[in-house]
């Protein structure tokens, strides 16, 4: 449940954004979230809920934006978006896959009043 | 209403002081190792061995965190080794700030290498930087030939899977051989050490590789 540090997280990184803004309050909070990350959507929904009370962010919606697990093979410099399995050596080559996308734990935008 | 591109990473703060522990660390010289793990997958006990053989040759200390009780932190005091226990209370993993408010009141004056043993939990502390020079993964073998790719963050950011209870293996009907693979599927730069803490089998290799991570 590590998803609480991060909803923690997200909700003071947006209300000290907000307050650079003089806002009073966040109505929406847009995520990037890697698919190779171990941030599970239900559980961060779960965790924004009773993080965001009493802050800034209490009336906030949470969107997400999900970012493929991409990678790239620096032998024979193919790229892949359907790393299957979790396997990072190259299908076509043999090579050492690494990560181009699918790390991604950002706040991309927040909406204000 | 109005948009405010923030485009931030939302571990920021954790980043930031793990920057400054990593700071600090080799500005006093100190080599400093994550061990991560599921619970049970025998971190402790790799510790206890990899203490006793090295400790007249380094000066060790170890941070301990667990959701409860200081029995870890007990267990290597008992090795003449100063340890200081992090009692996470609900928290499933160690981030930089626990381990950056330890600094604080640990002595670690002369300490040349120091172990932090994170809480027993396969997914969460693999997100969160403290500041190390590496990240062990210890993994029981016993726990089943398909974790890695069940639980596949842990054992990508890994440095090095110490895969431990090698002597349960026929008992388990686990096969090494998968499981070794699986592990290097992941995460093709790792480095793999099959051993077991119980009968000591593996442990001189995964020192050897350690004291030489060490040196450079």
């Amino acid at each position: 449940m590590h998803e609480l540090s991060i909803a923690q997280n997200i909700i003071s990184a947006c209300e000290a954004e907000a307050a650079k803004h003089n806002s009073k309050s966040i109505t929406k909070i847009v995520l990037r979230i890697g698919e190779f990350t171990g941030v599970v959507k239900e559980a961060l929904d779960f965790a924004f809920d009773i993080s965001k009370q009493n802050t800034t962010a209490a009336e906030a919606d949470i969107e997400y934006e999900i970012i493929p697990l991409r990678t790239h093979c620096k032998s024979c410099n193919e790229t892949f978006s359907d790393t299957k399995e979790f396997n990072f050596y190259c299908p076509k080559c043999g090579g050492v896959l690494e990560i181009k996308s699918g790390r991604e734990l950002e706040i991309k935008y927040i909406d204000i009043n | 209403m109005h948009v405010i591109d923030m485009n931030t990473q939302i571990l920021h703060a954790n980043e930031q002081v793990a920057e400054e522990n990593k700071s600090f660390f080799k500005k006093h010289g100190i080599f400093t190792a994550n061990l991560m793990s599921a619970p049970g997958a025998g971190k402790t006990t790799l510790l206890e061995q990899t203490i006793n053989k090295i400790k007249d040759r380094f000066k060790v200390a170890v941070i301990e965190g667990d959701l409860q009780t200081n029995i870890d932190a007990d267990r290597i005091k008992a090795l003449g080794v100063p340890s200081h226990q992090i009692v996470t209370g609900t928290v499933c993993h160690l981030d930089a700030r626990m381990v950056h408010n330890v600094l604080h009141d640990f002595d670690l004056h002369g300490i040349n290498l120091l172990f932090i043993e994170n809480v027993g939990n396969l997914v969460c502390p693999a997100e969160f930087n403290l500041g190390e020079d590496i990240k062990v993964m210890v993994f029981s073998a016993v726990e089943g030939a398909e974790k890695p790719k069940k639980y596949p963050i842990m054992f990508h950011e890994a440095n090095v899977v110490v895969i431990n209870k090698i002597d349960l293996v026929p008992y388990s009907g686990v096969s090494l051989e998968e499981l070794e693979r699986n592990v290097k599927e992941v995460n093709p730069n790792v480095t793999i050490f099959p051993v077991s803490c119980r009968t000591g089998e593996g442990i001189d290799a995964w020192i050897e590789w350690l004291l030489d991570k060490i040196k450079k």
